[in-house]
């Protein structure tokens, strides 16, 4: 007998008799969802900047980095100096400064964006840069996580990732540090309808 | 060799006043923040209602989910292997290092490995475990095991990990910014991921209906060694398992609120495919679970989501500490799942409670923590031969209570002789109520004498 068929066969004898599957919970919408959101992400130690036009974003990065740092964007408003659909090994990713991606779509309740494979080109982009900026559109603005489910396929690609925040612990006494082995920083580009 | 109690090991540990008041300060903390985080929600009960009855509809179809979840991860491209224990876990996973002609590995907190003594496993075999979740790489330097499960180590102040620090990875004498520390982990761990061939994590939730599954950090360790490493591991426990991915709402929403109050982690990953050129495994692991569904009693204890909240509200786990449970999840809801494993060993654990309800009032999936202590006890009582002095001392109250005459009569002897028990006697080595205790003071007359003096017309 495999151990499959094994623990399979322990399950039969030995599972309680059948509860319904629940319904899928929906709540009302709120209001004010920028605010809102904004409340989420820098609970979780991100920054929010909400602008008209993405001009705004491109003039941050130019006032915040410069020409010698690595910086690898895939938001088209913005000229990254790494081009990373040319990697094919993602260690060569190892000294990008800043990486600017586009999110799917931002959870007000508690600022995460929803971010799949196909926006990061590699799965390890938005974590071993050692600071990210997300852009999201308000119109992508959901209340709830059941809402942010509802709407993503987390099927459809390979990989996909709910990001709230950069990279932090508080695993020394618990006092908290932004910066473990991610990105040091999150700065989210909200762009107003 | 005879294991130690529950209060033998906290004896240890209470040993240091000041320390154990920090330890239990800063888990009442982490507490407080939980509450002020479920305050936050209006829906949060409705919350816990449906997390709580979906892991009932999954308790009671687990065999139909796993084979729906295999099929699925299966289609996807992904390895999937079973294991009826922790000895048969830790063969897959060599057998997949040796395959892969894996050196170096980089692992992410994962409860399940270190409930399968995996690293212990894999160093015997000639590897080099790197766990990369900070708390943990901290106790894994100090040769000690997780005291907490979200917050491992918990139990160690800043200065001790600076002494850690400095002797592993060189930092100075002395120090103790966690600031600058974490940042001399980061440089460090980030050397590791580098090089790693295989990385190992644990799985908060696979989702039958895709055949994918969620991992969340904070630090995004679990990110970084399986997205550069060539070989992924997933490693989890058959009752992870949730019905469809829309689950994840009420779970993901549940799980970081219960731990620490987050609204969610930092991040929440969702694996379906391995990358291009690259393999992904799941093995999944039964030891002893499915012999716990079997107990009706104690099947709830399975619909478990490891958020740890539980741990810091008890009263007893906040003083006593971690490691005085001896078991990899320490706390109510570990001393409910060890019995299981074995019921001599983890005999003193229920005991360790003081049944406030205090954990069941805060598990998100609405376990019944302190009843199943209760039952545990029970169970414990009728099966081991428990404490000799115990087990007489409950007989006789059993009796005194019974039997209103002797409760009056016992009450009228105690009352004297607490009056002329001479100290040296309540302090003795055998009276072990004695040891942290002082006698109260002796009131004249019982309750009752009173009442029906005053009240009684």
């Amino acid at each position: 007998m495999t151990s499959k068929e094994a623990i399979l066969g322990a399950i039969k004898k030995n599972k309680p008799a059948a509860s319904p599957l629940p319904d899928l919970l929906k709540f009302s919408d709120e209001t004010n969802l920028i605010e809102r959101y904004e409340k989420g992400l820098t609970g979780n130690g991100g920054k929010l900047q909400v602008v008209d036009t993405l001009e705004e974003l491109d003039a941050f990065v130019k006032e915040n980095y410069t020409n010698d740092q690595l910086i690898a964007s895939l938001v088209d408003e913005v000229n990254g100096n790494v081009d990373v659909s040319k990697i094919s090994n993602p260690h060569d990713l190892e000294h990008v400064e800043l990486a600017i991606l586009n999110g799917e779509l931002g959870v007000s309740e508690n600022g995460a964006i929803w971010m799949p494979e196909n926006n990061v080109v590699h799965r390890v982009l938005p974590f071993i840069a050692q600071h990210l900026i997300i852009v999201i559109r308000e119109e992508t603005l959901l209340t709830n996580m059941h809402q942010a489910y509802e709407k993503v396929n987390v099927a459809d690609g390979g990989y996909g990732v709910f990001i709230a925040g950069p990279s932090k612990t508080a695993d020394i006494e618990q006092s908290l540090v932004i910066g473990a082995h991610g990105p040091r920083s999150l700065t989210v580009f909200l762009v107003k309808k | 060799m005879k294991l130690k109690t529950h209060a033998e090991e906290a004896a240890e540990f209470i040993k240091d006043d000041a320390r154990t008041h920090w330890h239990d300060d800063t888990l009442w903390h982490v507490r407080s923040n939980r509450d002020r985080s479920a305050q936050g929600i209006p829906e949060w009960e409705t919350l816990r209602d449906t997390a709580s009855a979906t892991k009932d509809y999954v308790l009671s179809h687990i065999d139909e989910l796993l084979e729906q979840f295999e099929a699925n991860a299966k289609a996807n491209g992904v390895e999937v292997l079973w294991a009826k224990d922790g000895k048969e876990h830790n063969q897959h996973v060599y057998r997949i290092l040796q395959e892969n002609k894996v050196k170096n590995i980089v692992k992410s907190k994962s409860i399940l490995t270190e409930e399968c003594g995996l690293n212990h496993y894999l160093e015997k075999k000639g590897y080099d475990v790197v766990d990369t979740d900070l708390g943990e790489r901290i106790i894994q330097f100090a040769k000690q095991t997780p005291s907490h499960i979200v917050l491992p180590a918990i139990h160690l102040k800043k200065q001790d990990i600076g002494d850690i620090f400095h002797n592993h990875i060189g930092t100075k004498a002395g120090a103790s910014d966690p600031n600058y520390l974490t940042e001399a982990a980061r440089q460090h761990l980030r050397k590791k991921f580098v090089q790693a061939n295989a990385a190992i994590t644990g799985v908060n939730f696979g989702i039958a209906e895709t055949g994918g599954f969620v991992v969340c950090t904070n630090e995004g360790n679990a990110d970084m060694g399986t997205h550069l490493a060539d070989v992924h591991i997933a490693c989890m426990g058959i009752e992870k398992l949730i019905p469809r991915a829309a689950d994840l709402g009420v779970f993901l929403r549940l799980l970081a609120r219960s731990a620490t109050g987050q609204s969610i982690t930092n991040y929440s990953s969702h694996f379906h495919r391995p990358a291009e050129g690259k393999k992904l495994y799941i093995i999944l692991v039964d030891n002893g679970r499915t012999d716990q569904l079997g107990r009706e009693d104690f099947k709830n204890s399975l619909k478990c989501i490891r958020c740890g909240a539980c741990m810091n509200t008890c009263p007893i786990y906040r003083r006593s500490g971690g490691h005085s449970y001896n078991y990899t999840v320490p706390g109510p809801i570990g001393s409910i799942l060890s019995p299981g494993r074995d019921l001599k060993k983890y005999s003193s654990l229920p005991f360790a409670s003081t049944l406030c309800g205090s954990c069941s009032d805060v598990c998100p999936v609405k376990i019944n923590i302190h009843e199943q202590l209760y039952k545990w006890r029970q169970v414990i009582a009728e099966n081991t031969d428990m404490d000799r002095s115990k087990k007489l001392s409950m007989k006789v109250a059993g009796m005194t209570f019974g039997k209103p005459v002797l409760y009056d009569l016992a009450g009228k002897v105690a009352r004297t002789a607490l009056k002329i028990t001479p100290k040296s006697l309540v302090y003795s080595s055998i009276n072990v109520w004695g040891r942290h205790r002082d006698l109260p003071e002796v009131p004249k007359e019982s309750f009752k004498e009173w009442y029906k003096k005053n009240r009684k017309q």
